[in-house]
């Protein structure tokens, strides 16, 4: 499914919105080492989670971000903030006290990096969705379109960043796991997007009574990197169960593809018009 | 380039370039005026402000959060603020592409002022940005987010800035008597207005479509795939409507400027002007009629939001629609002025229900402008005033250009 922003990106550069586009979506034959390498993810099963918060100790640590120190209680909302990338909500199901973890989706075909005018956020060859702070000019555009409400900005910095997990990219390009799933009991798995989903399948298949038949991720927002298992319906979980199972950015899609027609077009017909109108011009100039 | 610039108006006596800018800076007029009153110190405050923004951060002045991260200055400057500004490229089409010569007393002040909005509030933008010293990425290629509708925005702002200083550029070197610059200016003219008025298209309506992927956090009464060409008719009657309001208040404050003939010609443009108005409202409401029942909307308008989707829909479109017919017909030229001021109430109500008030309606706290984005966002409006009125006084904005030019035509 990358494949196809790579490609809309592609078309978009070839049909020409500026000069030299072409440069910055390298050659082809790098397209073909990074249609080889897959998009890495994490399989989140609820019904594992004991709330013990390691990962967001880790994921904080792991960030230079100060420790989470308050409370955990059932029914009390904890948001991801520009001080903490992931958190750990419990709550109270049909099945019992449920903990559910937050953090970036990392979108197969991410809102906030189509979205981003220097490409700071990026969607990795590897899969995470990185924020590079050198292009960053912090307009929050991102934070406009992700459905998910992930990127967080330091509204109290003179040289402000955008806080977001990165699937801890640093440490997957080394073929280190993300910090977060080596705290973690075996809640989160790490592996590439294929594997995670035929194990979430799996996991349902032999314990039917235990999950609902459904994998957060497959398919919202045209698939995310970040899977999720539940014993309970989504809604339960303060998932958004509302969003759209098509990608974000096709919804400008459209639009993106009428701006090259319209550049082609309107420009003679607008000359054409001003050479239509040229004749009576004489004739008025003596009038007026 | 030196010996073009040579001016050889009147105002200089034979002195240098350099003493004759620095007898142009020089205030011209009286200096207590209620308006010099009013906006000095709301300036002065406004640049206290922005200092603070920058050494503290944005959310030590402002009430952005996490969930809202575009208020006031996106929503009110840039969005309301182009869509004002859209008169420029109407009027160029108008009078350069169609020829229809009535209104071209006013095409230079329509692009002054439209020039103006765009430098100072895409400007503006720079205060709302979180690492403004990265601007320059997108036009250096670090790297082109081609599949971003705000790069295409933002390339398309910083071009229609030079194409419409290209346009008036001719009023600067009559101002400088540079008379070679004028000749080679305004051979570029057609051209400017051309790729202006299709950079205009895409950036009205890309406005608009800058919110296409904020799909769940919009009202679904202000948000449909249509925005973009909602965006774009409506910036037709928008910017109009500007002329003829900043038209009216010009040929008061301006009076010994404008030449007998144009005084005698402002009320035919303003009547001319009404009629496109009326009929390109009247496009934008059926469109909006449209994409409200091709979105099946009914059960939304029995709500509070759905009675402020109609009271803009008939209080700020149909009802000044149907003013601008009344007093053409009639003409009645307070009631053009009044469904023109009606008309602006109207767009900047759309501009801010699409932004700010219907983003995130549904949130438990939205989003309420401090005090201090206003007083910024005022400061910014008045200095564009400022400039305005610095040019006009000084450039053949409104009075007739030097007798030299009509020698050389």
């Amino acid at each position: 499914m990358g494949i196809d922003r790579r490609n809309f990106m592609k078309a978009l550069g070839i049909t020409g919105i500026t000069l030299a586009v072409g440069n910055s979506f390298g050659t082809p034959s790098k397209n073909k080492d990074e249609s080889e390498i897959e998009f890495r993810g994490m399989l989140y099963d609820s019904t594992r989670c004991i709330g013990c918060r390691a990962c967001e100790r880790v994921c904080a640590k792991n960030h230079n971000l100060p420790e989470p120190k308050d409370e955990l209680k059932a029914g009390v909302l904890r948001k991801t903030s520009e001080l903490q990338r992931t958190v750990i909500n419990n709550y109270t199901t049909s099945k019992g006290e449920v903990s559910v973890k937050k953090q970036c989706m990392h979108c197969n075909e991410p809102a906030c990096a189509a979205a981003c005018l220097t490409q700071a956020m990026y969607k990795t060859k590897e899969g995470p969705v990185i924020w590079r702070g050198d292009k960053c000019m912090g307009c929050r555009y991102c934070m406009v379109s992700c459905p998910f409400d992930i990127p967080k900005f330091e509204y109290h910095s003179p040289n402000p960043k955008i806080q977001k997990c990165d699937l801890c990219y640093d440490r997957v390009i080394k073929g280190q796991i993300p910090a977060c799933a080596e705290a973690c009991g075996d809640a989160l798995t790490f592996g590439t997007r294929r594997e995670l989903i035929s194990e979430a399948r799996k996991r349902i298949a032999e314990n039917p009574k235990d999950y609902i038949d459904q994998i957060y991720g497959e398919d919202v927002a045209g698939g995310t990197g970040f899977l999720y298992l539940a014993p309970v319906s989504f809604k339960e979980l303060g998932i958004d169960t509302n969003l759209q199972n098509s990608s974000y950015p096709a919804l400008s899609k459209g639009f993106l593809y009428s701006v090259p027609s319209v550049f082609v077009l309107l420009p003679p017909l607008l000359l054409g018009i001003h050479e239509a109108t040229k004749n009576k011009q004489p004739k008025e100039e003596e009038n007026e | 380039m030196n010996n073009l610039a040579v001016p050889v108006t009147k105002d200089n006596d034979g002195g240098s370039i350099f003493k004759f800018f620095i007898s142009e800076l020089k205030p011209k007029g009286k200096w207590l005026t209620p308006f010099n009153i009013i906006s000095i110190p709301i300036i002065l405050l406004g640049v206290v402000l922005i200092v603070i923004r920058f050494w503290k951060g944005i959310g030590s002045i402002t009430n952005l959060t996490q969930e809202t991260p575009w208020g006031l200055w996106i929503g009110f400057d840039v969005v309301t603020g182009v869509a004002f500004a859209g008169g420029a490229y109407v009027l160029t089409f108008m009078v350069y592409i169609l020829k229809m010569h009535k209104y071209h007393s006013i095409v230079r002040i329509t692009v002054l002022n439209g020039f103006l909005a765009y430098v100072f509030y895409a400007g503006a933008l720079l205060l709302d940005l979180g690492r403004p010293w990265n601007v320059i990425n997108p036009i250096i290629g670090n790297s082109f987010g081609t599949s971003s509708v705000l790069f295409l925005v933002a390339w398309h702002f910083l071009l229609y800035m030079i194409a419409e200083l290209i346009e008036f550029s001719p009023a600067i070197a009559e101002w400088l008597g540079a008379r070679r610059a004028r000749k080679i200016l305004s051979g570029m003219t057609i051209g400017a207005v051309i790729f202006g008025i299709t950079l205009s298209t895409l950036h009205q309506s890309g406005l608009g479509a800058l919110y296409l992927m904020a799909k769940d956090k919009i009202h679904p009464l202000w948000y449909s795939e249509f925005i973009p060409i909602l965006f774009l008719v409506s910036s037709i009657f928008a910017g109009l409507s500007m002329v003829i309001f900043e038209g009216s208040i010009s040929h008061k404050v301006f009076f010994n400027q404008i030449s007998e003939k144009n005084h005698k010609a402002q009320n035919g443009i303003i009547q001319g002007l009404s009629k496109i108005c009326a009929g390109t409202m009247f496009a934008y409401f059926f469109l909006q009629l449209l994409v409200f029942i091709h979105n099946k909307n009914w059960n939304l308008l029995n709500t509070t939001m759905g009675y402020w989707f109609l009271l803009e829909m008939i209080g700020f479109v149909i009802i000044p629609m149907m003013l601008f017919i009344y007093s053409y017909r009639t003409s009645n030229i307070f009631m053009i002025r009044l469904a023109a001021i009606l008309t602006m109430v109207g767009v900047i109500l759309n501009r801010l229900n699409v932004t700010v008030i219907g983003f995130r309606w549904n949130a438990p706290t939205h989003y309420v402008p401090s005090w201090m984005e206003i007083v910024v966002t005022m400061a910014v409006i008045f200095t564009e005033i400022w400039i305005f009125r610095w040019v006009i006084n000084r450039m053949p904005v409104l009075r007739e250009s030097p007798a030299w030019v009509n020698e050389e035509e």
